[in-house]
């Protein structure tokens, strides 16, 4: 059995994949993050809240409307959209001309009041969540063992990133959307509608955290506190990576996951703050963020 | 200005807002306050919930009720409260309770943490803590004091059983994956110890947080180890998902998982396909006997799922608890201890039970063994008892004790 | 100050001398070392216009070197103190030194992402008992006379100290450094065009908020005799902002009232426990969309109109 630095490879790239797999839903979390900062200046703390609701979308769907995962993956993320919506016309839509403070405490509070209904309706346990017969098992590639799902995350996740990506850069309704960045005012004179925009691109980024929900539900327990423990180490690959770039979200969110999973291996007490003392690191030689360009 | 003046009066009105919160004073006389009041501080929602939790609140009712609601002419009351398995809100709450809403003993406590901080507040207080739930042995040791009884199992008993078992059918070197506070430590720390007396070795351990979203990095070491044994030094949610994890990665395949602490609300929810053959110590099973079976369908009719050793422990201990301060002629934590050492506690939970002197509870454990589904002939009919270990061997000798007051 | 406001803070303290007679001593201090943690905050967020989403690491870690020092190694209270006091300092200077570094949200990110890191670290060191939390921490005496092991004679130490930190924030606010303080936050560019080594003013506003905070939290941890991981956690951090938020921001009594106000909900409330998360979250979400101003705030614009 090859060994590497003393780790047998089986156990090393496991756990590289596992942390190609955290990578993915960091880089989906921290694409959605900077979406939603890009036009609206508000910084989502619920972020983590939506990819929570996203996994519950998924076993509720079952559980009440039985149907299965590949149909979760359109309905939960459609069902935390409109949501995004609503909080978005009733409440965020007011913040706008104020410091972009508030909005990041309006939706702290939301992500309280959502985390806070869900714990009381279901405990702080995990509910479960039943791998998708077709992706069930593992496959033998040699050298390692591959299980199925996590594969399958990386992919799906890796597709909607880049999707993600080519839209905003290279299409029209991109253009929009970045000219609406730059500036409302001019673009609205052009005839964008500049409020509806915004209002679907903050459903479009609270929908993908959910579709990272509910990639991750027959992973981790589903549980009320999955999304405020992920969403701290987002905000840090987003000061990491600098949320000027879409694609620097992406690639910095992706690599991160990887670096923590190596630490899992070589030294894992410090798995839980790698990324932290990274963020200093970064903070100390290049303030601005990896791939960011200071406002 | 004005509106300072005002908002003075606003800042004053609110720090005296909660005047109801005056201090009384204990009535002087045989029972403080005239009420002897209970409090079952558990966890109600979450990874051991169903250990404890309500299920408690019920038992510990069901033997006031039994007892007659009253004793030496004071009424009994139960009191419950959430601690959330955080140190800080247990210890808070029972600080409160005794306080201010005159409860004379806690009981239940669930959670090694919350016990030795509410230990210690009840040994300020002067009041009792009767701690049915918690498992660590610090409780009688490290952090013995005499106002905490430790009443139905610890870490010690657990690894003695399961752990002596396991090395003996030839599990001798073991991999532990352990929940990152007091219990999880002592647990590993006491049947690493029962390993190594026994001839066997501990090649490694990971901790794991306490209510773990994900355990497949942890179990990925477990496989690196190479052990035999992957000894799970966790309990509820976590031992649950332990063992999934553990299913999905295939570690079962090459290696054998030993369930530390299970509660048969655990094999429940695992269902016999998957905890099949497991070896388990506990202290009470409903189907052990007539006894038994009699006072676990009254709590049935109640909850809709058997008791665990918690919820039966608990029972006892509320009843040995009133059944003391009859005969002691008092509620006085001290005095009531004091009557316990003395009285015969022995009942359907406690076979062959005795309150020793540095307040460790003795009574007889067993090894059972998880049934195979085709073995099963009733609901809740899971486990096949192997053997019974007795009071004297099954807890840690009192020669060996790390309490001060006892240390050699 | 003028006579108005010297009868006003007379009669608080007065309130506060007596207050203990009617209300259950340990709420009340409980209260007051929250009143403290959060006119510390105010001093950063409202006045300096820094938002500090990590405050709740220096709370903790002054607690938690205190508790150390106090039961390990023994020290006498007013130096376990003084260590708790000078930990968090030291710790807000390095935190600062780098969260300076960038502007208004990411700042705020900054800080909470290093609170959490001092989460994760705290977690796993043995000194702190980790989920257990440090426990038996022993009040001793004052100055070796007075017991503070005794529930008044505590609440009386704990309202001196608490009373001191309040002069300190008042009289820093009320000096040369305070205005330009005040002028950071309502036009940054404006006050660094004028001269002024904008980073440098608003470090040391870091550092003295952090101290204070520190103060709050070793004095919290004598008063309760133990310190756990909840103090380091950034629900924490988020409950500091919201009773600065609600009792009114850049206001000098203000945070003590929204203190006041949300320790005694949590304790009216802690019956509904899970609801108390989504009540918190409710009154946030209020005050952001529809009183901004806070209580005290409130109150100061009717008078003002009346």
């Amino acid at each position: 059995m090859t060994e590497i630095f003393g780790i047998p490879l089986q156990a090393f790239l496991s756990q590289l994949l596992l942390g190609l797999v955290n990578g993915s839903f960091y880089a989906m979390l921290s694409l959605g993050l900077a979406v939603i900062f890009g036009l609206l200046n508000v910084v989502n703390f619920a972020h983590g809240t939506f990819y929570m609701l996203g996994a519950f979308g998924a076993w509720l769907t079952l559980q009440y409307l039985g149907l299965n995962y590949w149909f979760a993956l359109v309905i939960s993320p459609l069902a935390v959209g409109i949501v995004g919506i609503i909080i978005e016309k009733t409440m965020l839509r007011w913040l706008y001309k104020l410091d972009h403070l508030y909005g990041l405490l309006l939706t702290f509070g939301l992500a309280l009041i959502l985390e806070g209904m869900f714990r009381q309706q279901f405990g702080v346990s995990g509910q479960q969540y039943q791998v998708p017969d077709a992706l069930r098992g593992a496959t033998n590639l040699g050298f390692m063992i591959l299980p199925n799902y996590r594969a399958w995350v990386v992919v799906a996740s890796l597709v909607v990133c880049f999707s993600t990506w080519y839209v905003i850069e290279r299409t029209k309704l991109g253009a929009y959307l970045r000219a609406g960045t730059e500036n409302a005012a001019l673009t609205q004179a052009f005839g964008v509608n500049v409020p509806r925009m915004v209002t679907l691109t903050y459903a479009f980024g609270v929908a993908l955290a959910a579709f990272a929900g509910v990639l991750a539900s027959p992973i981790i327990q589903i549980n009320p506190l999955m999304g405020s423990n992920i969403i701290i180490v987002v905000f840090a690959v987003v000061v990491i990576g600098g949320m000027g770039s879409i694609l620097g979200s992406i690639l910095t969110g992706l690599g991160l996951g990887v670096i923590e999973g190596l630490t899992k291996v070589f030294y894992p007490e410090a798995s839980s703050t790698v990324v932290f003392v990274i963020m200093a690191i970064v903070l100390l030689v290049r303030p601005a963020g990896l791939f960011g360009k200071e406002k | 200005m004005k509106r300072k003046l005002i908002s003075a009066l606003v800042a004053g009105a609110f720090a005296l807002a909660p005047v109801a919160m005056a201090q009384q004073k204990p009535a002087a006389g045989k029972i403080s306050d005239g009420v002897v009041k209970i409090g079952v501080l558990t966890d109600m929602s979450g990874l051991y919930s169903d250990l404890g939790g309500q299920g408690s609140v019920v038992a510990a009712q069901m033997a006031v009720d039994d007892f007659g609601k009253t004793v030496l002419g004071a009424k009994v009351e139960v009191v419950s409260a959430d601690h959330q398995n955080n140190a800080e809100t247990g210890a808070n709450r029972a600080r409160e309770w005794f306080d201010r809403q005159q409860v004379d003993m806690i009981t239940d406590v669930l959670n090694s943490g919350v016990g030795i901080a509410t230990g210690k507040i009840a040994a300020e207080k002067k009041k009792l803590i009767m701690n049915v739930g918690a498992a660590s042995t610090r409780l009688t040791n490290e952090d013995c004091n005499p106002n905490t009884i430790h009443y139905a199992y610890d870490t010690y008993a657990l690894a003695n059983g399961t752990g002596k078992a396991i090395v003996k059918q030839g599990g001798d070197t073991w991999f532990f994956l352990t929940a990152d506070y007091a219990f999880g430590h002592s647990l590993e720390s006491d049947t690493g110890n029962v390993v190594k007396a026994n001839g066997g070795k501990v090649v490694g351990q990971v901790r794991h947080p306490l209510n773990a979203a994900d355990f497949s990095s942890f179990l990925l070491q477990a496989q690196t180890s190479k052990a035999k044994i992957v000894g799970l030094a966790n309990a509820g949610g976590d031992t649950i998902n332990s063992i999934k994890a553990a299913n999905e990665f295939g570690i079962t395949k090459n290696q054998s998982l030993a369930g530390l602490l299970v509660f048969i609300t655990d094999v429940h929810s695992l269902g016999l396909n998957t905890a099949q053959g497991m070896l388990l110590t506990d202290g009470f099973y409903w189907d052990m006997d007539d006894q038994n079976r009699k006072w676990s369908k009254r709590f049935f009719d109640k909850m809709k799922k058997m008791p665990s050793m918690i919820h039966a422990g608990v029972y006892s201990a509320t009843m040995n608890y009133l059944k003391a301060i009859k005969a002691a002629g008092t509620d006085d934590a001290a005095a009531v201890v004091a009557q316990m050492k003395k009285m015969d506690v022995s009942d359907f939970f406690l076979r062959n039970g005795k309150l020793r002197e540095d307040n460790r509870m003795i009574h007889d454990m067993y090894l059972m063994q998880v049934k195979k589904q085709s073995e099963s002939k009733y609901p809740w009919d899971y486990y096949t008892l192997k053997a019974t270990i007795p009071a004297a061997e099954a807890f840690q000798p009192l020669a060996a004790s790390r309490c001060p007051q006892f240390k050699k | 100050m003028d006579n108005r406001n010297k009868i006003l803070y007379a009669g608080l303290f007065i309130v506060g001398l007596i207050a203990p007679a009617v209300v259950y001593p340990i709420f009340l201090m409980k209260a007051l070392c929250f009143a403290l943690f959060a006119s510390a905050f105010n001093l950063l967020l409202g006045f300096t216009g820094l938002l500090s989403f990590g405050h709740a690491m220096f709370l903790g870690t002054a607690g938690y070197i205190t508790g150390h020092t106090v039961k390990v190694m023994g020290f006498p209270t007013e130096l376990g103190i003084l260590a708790g006091v000078l930990a968090s300092t030291v710790l807000g200077y390095l935190v600062g030194s780098l969260a300076i570094r960038r502007q208004g949200i990411y700042f705020a990110m900054i800080t909470l992402a290093f609170s959490q890191m001092l989460y994760f670290i705290y977690l796993q060191a043995p000194f702190t008992g980790g989920e257990d939390g440090l426990q038996g921490i022993p009040r001793q005496t004052f100055l070796g006379i007075v017991n503070l092991e005794d529930d008044t004679a505590m609440y009386y130490f704990t309202y001196g100290v608490v009373v001191l930190g309040f002069w300190l924030i008042y009289r820093t606010i009320h000096s040369p450094f305070g205005q330009v303080l005040k002028a950071i936050r309502e036009n940054e560019p404006r006050a660094l065009s004028l001269g002024y080594d904008v980073d440098k003013y608003k470090l040391l506003a870091f550092v003295i908020s952090c101290a204070l905070s520190g103060l709050a939290g070793s004095t919290k941890a004598l008063v309760f005799k133990f310190e756990t991981l909840t103090d380091v956690h950034w629900a924490m951090s988020g409950e500091v902002v919201l009773m600065t938020l609600l009792g009114g921001l850049g206001t000098i009594l203000g945070p003590t009232v929204g203190a006041f106000i949300v320790i005694t909900l949590q304790n009216q409330l802690s019956h509904l426990e899970g609801w108390v998360t989504v009540i918190t979250g409710v009154i946030f979400v209020i005050c952001v969309l529809a009183f901004r101003r806070g209580v005290v705030g409130e109150i100061a614009a009717l008078l003002k109109k009346a």
